[in-house]
């Protein structure tokens, strides 16, 4: 009787260890498994923005201006004008608050500005695009008057300010203790230790976090479509040539330059996509190659030198 | 013998401003505590100036704007705005996204932090975050052209035939698909692509600050890999990784682009997934630029000062919630 009831109690055990060992088989795998099926759109996306893309590629396509419907050639070098010019000014007006700010969150974490400052700029980075394009047109293009590059890059500079300020905190964390020590002590002043220690042994980190920020950015669209709003007679050449023919100072080509509508390569791929012309669909398959190798080259570029300079800070 | 050094002879108020500014460190001080409460301060201008800006359509619409009702009206020639469909089409897609992101981040996270070999870890991690690189409009190209005609007409289909038959969810089932696969569910699927890797990130880290003892005490008791995984990591993590998937929610919410592009942009009364729809980022994106009379700006951006709350709010929780976490686990524990 009791050798029975055992040996069923047994018979059990086997069976549930095996339901156990089955599920953590299966489960195991499934997560591989949704790992692959996470990362097919990747390669997908990829692959076929590649392989559409390549079709239409020529020189003429970074070197001219779009022609009409219905002819032969032309490019997006006014996009990818734009696309400079906006990022640069992004840049300009991102950069300094950023690395500021940034100075402050490393060395005051704890502070209540420091949380306010941490707080504030996850909530930033939370904030969608388009609502930052709304806020860019009611301070900037609505007072102007009109669209311009200068609202643009400023939308470009709020998406890019909470990246900068994250990537370059982190970098400046890197930096030993005691290079700040030795510095103070020293006799250096705060502000001296910040500006010519500490920054230049984390620069070339934080760099790359500028790229990176860039890089985010020169692929955003929502921002400027009422901030921009693009422009296909934009053309970097024919403005400071004839800025020059004309006597005028740098400032003022500069103004040019920067004083009306701009249009990006995200902008172009949009407008182009939307219409039911074939031609045009296969330029913005160009455009969407062109964007995602520069995108992806500096992405990659930024991650490797970070790797390693994390390996030589730490290691 | 060394002579003592006599100090050198200093302006009176020179060195008294020197020592005020403390050799300029109070200057110091005081920029980075401007930028940094600059950040702040953008976001209050953000928040004000939509409110600001949206007062005429707030004053005339009331809450009447906000609330469901089966035949909204958007009619910029008659001024007469409300924004349910958009804020219906918003919260659709974005839960449904949500509700196919999560299964998959948990699994990608569970996978990256536990169980791949230690050279598989990094370039996992990269090839996650070039996803999230991935412009959206590019998104949104591929969207159009690849992914509605192979896969989402398909499964819209699919589900017309079978989830569209059920009594009561069946609404949400309702046909005809449109042929192109542009609809609701198109959208939702980018969403689900384009909030994986924020989720997986979160989660990814929450995983990898659970400390090791948890996870040696689990397997010591005699629990398979899986079991510890299930029963002891994910309940440890559980609030780090609701403020993720929150974090998700708030990036699809506010998603324009992609969303654009794939989800028909047409204000029809139905409920259903699998027809076209709106959302509030796509209608400010497509009508803002060419809104002509005063009151059509207005409603656009009091459609916008929503998404903005909505955001901030998702935003603070998930925050909130992701923080709990991290101080919860005792530092000496965390490498």
């Amino acid at each position: 009787m009791t050798t029975q009831f055992q040996e069923l109690i047994a018979k059990n055990q086997v069976r549930l260890a095996m339901r156990r060992k089955f599920t953590n088989g299966f489960m195991l795998s499934v997560t591989g498994f949704l790992t692959i099926l996470a990362l097919i759109p990747l390669f997908w996306i990829i692959g076929y923005v590649f392989y559409k893309g390549f079709a239409y590629l020529n020189l003429s396509f970074f070197t001219q201006l779009p022609r009409p419907l219905g002819m032969e050639g032309g490019g997006v070098l006014h996009a990818i004008e734009g696309t400079i010019v906006l990022s640069l000014l992004g840049a300009i007006f991102a950069i300094p608050p950023g690395v500021f700010a940034a100075f402050y969150a490393s060395r005051y974490p704890n502070t209540p500005i420091g949380i306010t400052l941490r707080f504030s700029t996850d909530v930033l980075s939370g904030v969608p695009s388009i609502v930052i394009g709304l806020f860019v047109y009611a301070i900037m293009v609505k007072p102007m008057g009109h669209y311009s590059g200068l609202a643009g890059g400023v939308a470009m500079a709020l998406v890019m300010l909470p990246i900068i300020i994250r990537t370059t905190e982190e970098m400046l964390k890197l930096v030993p203790g005691a290079l700040r020590e030795g510095s103070l002590a020293l006799g250096a002043a705060e502000w001296k230790t910040s500006l010519s220690v500490i920054f230049p042994s984390a620069l070339s980190g934080i760099i790359t976090g500028f790229l990176l920020a860039i890089s985010r950015a020169a692929g955003e669209t929502a921002p400027l479509l009422f901030t921009a709003l693009g422009n296909e007679r934009y053309d970097l050449k024919t403005i400071v040539t004839s800025g020059i023919a004309q006597h005028q100072s740098i400032f003022m080509i500069f103004g040019r330059i920067v004083n009306q509508p701009v249009d990006s390569l995200p902008l172009t791929l949009w407008k182009y996509a939307q219409q039911p012309y074939p031609e045009r669909i296969q330029q913005s398959w160009t455009v969407a190659l062109v964007l995602m190798i520069v995108i992806l080259m500096i992405n990659i570029a930024a991650r490797v030198w970070v790797e390693s300079r994390k390996r030589r800070l730490q290691g | 013998m060394l002579k003592p050094i006599k100090p050198l002879p200093k302006n009176r108020w020179i060195k008294r401003s020197d020592e005020f500014l403390r050799h300029g460190d109070i200057p110091w001080q005081i920029i980075l505590i401007a930028m940094s409460l600059l950040i702040m301060v953008l976001i209050i201008a953000i928040g004000w100036m939509l409110w600001h800006d949206s007062a005429d359509a707030r004053s005339l619409f009331g809450w009447g704007f906000l609330t469901p009702t089966s035949d909204a009206s958007w009619d910029p020639v008659h001024d007469n705005f409300e924004a349910w469909p958009f804020i219906y089409g918003t919260l659709l897609t974005s839960l449904t996204a949500i509700i196919l992101a999560v299964p998959i981040s948990l699994g990608v996270a569970v996978f990256m932090s536990e169980l791949c070999p230690e050279w598989l870890r990094l370039p996992l991690n990269w090839l996650v975050e070039l996803l999230a690189a991935i412009p959206s409009v590019v998104y949104g190209l591929w969207g159009i052209f690849i992914f509605l005609p192979i896969v989402v007409t398909p499964v819209s289909n699919f589900l017309f035939e079978t989830a569209g038959k059920i009594p009561g969810i069946g609404v949400l089932f309702a046909g005809p698909v449109p042929e192109s696969g542009v609809s609701r569910l198109g959208a939702a699927f980018i969403l689900t692509i384009m909030i994986i890797p924020t989720i997986t990130a979160v989660t990814r880290d929450v995983l990898l600050a659970i400390p090791d003892s948890q996870r040696e005490a689990s397997l010591a008791l005699g629990a398979t890999q899986w079991e510890s995984i299930w029963k002891v990591l994910l309940p440890y993590g559980n609030s780090g990784i609701l403020g993720a998937t929150i974090l998700g929610l708030g990036r699809a919410l506010g998603e324009t682009m992609a969303v654009t592009m794939v989800i028909g942009n047409s204000i029809e009364g139905t409920l259903s997934l699998l027809r076209p729809g709106y959302t509030m980022a796509s209608i400010i994106a497509n009508e803002f630029a060419e809104a002509v009379t005063k009151l059509h700006s207005q409603a656009l951006i009091e459609v916008g000062l929503i998404l903005f709350v909505m955001t901030l709010v998702l935003n603070v929780v998930a925050r909130f919630l992701v923080w709990s976490v991290a101080r919860r686990i005792p530092t000496e524990a965390r490498v």
